[in-house]
């Protein structure tokens, strides 16, 4: 997958955790948390989905990189750079 | 079949553990001993009306895409919308007490300013409660148990004030006479006076319907009549558990909505492995089917809270229904945009459960009538009188809620300690719902949401 369909992956998954946020105006470097109301708990669904979706594991010590959009397209470019979108 | 995880009872806590099971691709089988979906939130059809066993109201109410609070958390953690709980705001409750009477909608406001008028020495002291609710975190599965009590009388001086504050909060989800914890004074608190109540316009079995229909969709199994006699363990590890019929179903984990005594009998009738008591609160409640829409008689409010003494006693009575207080729900009185079928009145007080399960099957029925009219006599101080209306009557008592949801003294509200963090002596067993403690419908919801995330998805 390439960086936009990351992307687009993570908007979709955001859109099932937060149905009721408008994500049209998402600012990709500034953290989830303060454009979106997002606690742990859809934190760790944000994890789950990828789980479910692509089979990728994500450790713990690893979720800070996943605070912003631009950090977790980063984060995930090399873990799913061999996964065709809709894996 | 071997299961990831097992979940007995198919009620609210049960069904939504289920669905987040199953979402994330979890083998899981929801066991249900009674034949039909819902436990203490259950449904039934009698003499061609639909009923709902217990609800009076949805606590936690908020406007559909609201993106705060329990019930938002709860529909994104389920990926269901809020269609389908498509719940409607109350109109008006009231407290009422000798001399005294408080009104209460879903604007949190409208409770300060009544208190503001009623109580204006108390105004203070009730707005530093609030500060110390907001900041206190109910959902933190760690902390330790203090009086309610205690800690409000810190700042309410009052001590009408305090029992009117106390008494929709105990009627709706305490399991402990007197006093309640703190911590979960603070759940109903935040339910009842700041979120408030709401309603399916076709009741619970809405809500269960749509939880059951999605958990299927993502491949969940639930297997009505299927009550577990005995949950099987090896050196403190669940393996299996034994159904009425014989069957076994083996499982990884075992999650129990069952109630903490009654799951614990299950894993051994003889030694129970962790102290358990089972709740003696219980209820009995008059419902009355009318003609006509109870505002049509003048009955507007939603529900009303009463106690005809100052001093409010939330306890197991000594004589088989306690007429001194009571609740009076009328489930017309929501914002609908079209009229319920018929008028109803409910009407609860609490009951003597060792008098109701005790009663010879002869007198049981006798015994029903008796109170039923005693109950409404009681609450017509409080509401028109409805009585040459009614075209239908039904009646439950701590016999029918025992027969719903297995809770040994037909107790409503589980037992007295809740064991919070859903932990048990055995590695793998896990409680969810009443005994768990998260309290109403949507906080039994989020309790089966809690447990299952925090255990059952690593």
């Amino acid at each position: 997958m390439t960086s936009d369909q990351i992307r687009q992956v993570i908007l979709e998954i955001l859109e099932r955790i937060a149905p009721d946020e408008d994500l049209t105006d998402l600012d990709d470097v500034r953290p989830f948390r303060e454009q979106m109301e997002l606690d742990s708990m859809d934190f760790l669904d944000i994890v789950m989905e990828l789980r479910k979706m692509y089979r990728i594991q994500i450790p713990e010590e690893d979720y800070s990189n996943l605070n912003t959009m631009a950090g977790t397209v980063s984060y995930l470019l090399p873990r799913l750079k061999d996964v065709a979108v809709g894996a | 079949m071997r299961y990831d995880t097992v979940i007995i009872g198919a009620g609210m806590s049960g069904l939504s553990a289920g669905v987040r099971l199953a979402y994330f691709e979890k083998s899981v089988c929801i066991l249900e001993r009674h034949t039909t979906i819902g436990g203490l939130n259950s449904f039934y059809r009698l003499r061609k009306r639909n009923y709902d066993v217990g609800l009076h109201a949805v606590t936690n109410y908020a406007e559909p895409g609201t993106k705060q609070g329990p019930l938002s958390k709860l529909l994104r953690q389920l990926r269901m919308k809020w269609e389908d709980f498509d719940l409607r705001p109350q109109l008006r409750s009231s407290i009422v007490f000798p001399d005294c009477a408080l009104h209460f909608t879903n604007q949190f406001n409208f409770f300060v300013e009544q208190i503001s008028a009623a109580f204006p020495q108390q105004i203070d002291g009730f707005r530093r409660l609030v500060a110390r609710i907001a900041e206190h975190d109910a959902l933190d599965l760690e902390r330790s148990t203090l009086s309610a009590r205690q800690v409000v009388s810190e700042y309410i001086r009052d001590p009408l004030l305090l029992d009117m504050i106390f008494c929709p909060l105990m009627f709706y989800g305490s399991a402990t006479p007197h006093d309640m914890d703190f911590n979960q004074f603070v759940i109903m608190f935040k339910s009842i006076f700041h979120e408030g109540f709401g309603r399916p316009f076709d009741g619970i079995r809405l809500i269960l319907k749509r939880l059951v229909k999605h958990f299927k969709a993502l491949g969940g199994h639930l297997k009505l009549h299927a009550g577990v006699q005995e949950i099987r363990q090896t050196n403190g590890v669940a393996t299996s558990v034994l159904l009425e019929d014989g069957t076994e179903i083996e499982a990884d984990n075992v999650l129990s909505s069952a109630g903490a005594a009654e799951t614990m009998r299950m894993v051994d009738p003889n030694a129970p492995l962790l102290k358990a008591e089972p709740g003696d609160i219980s209820f009995v409640e008059s419902i009355s089917v009318l003609d006509c829409e109870p505002a049509s008689l003048g009955h507007r409010d939603t529900i009303v809270f009463y106690s005809d003494s100052k001093n409010f006693h939330y306890e197991r009575p000594n004589v088989p229904v306690d007429l001194r207080s009571g609740i009076v729900c009328s489930p017309n009185n929501f914002d609908y945009s079209q009229p319920l079928e018929d008028g109803r009145i409910r009407i609860t007080a609490l009951a003597d459960p060792h008098y109701w399960l005790n009663l010879p099957e002869e007198e049981y029925v006798a015994a029903k009538d008796y109170w039923n009219s005693q109950i409404i006599q009681s609450a017509l101080r409080h509401l028109p009188d409805f009585r040459p209306h009614v075209i239908d009557t039904d009646v439950f008592t701590p016999r029918t809620i025992r027969r719903f949801t297995g809770h040994v003294n037909g107790c409503v509200y589980g037992a007295p300690q809740k064991f919070v963090n859903g932990q048990t002596s055995v590695r793998n067993l896990y409680l969810c719902g009443t005994d768990q403690g998260f309290l109403g419908i949507v906080g039994a919801m989020l309790s089966g949401i809690t447990i299952a995330n925090r255990y059952l998805l690593k």
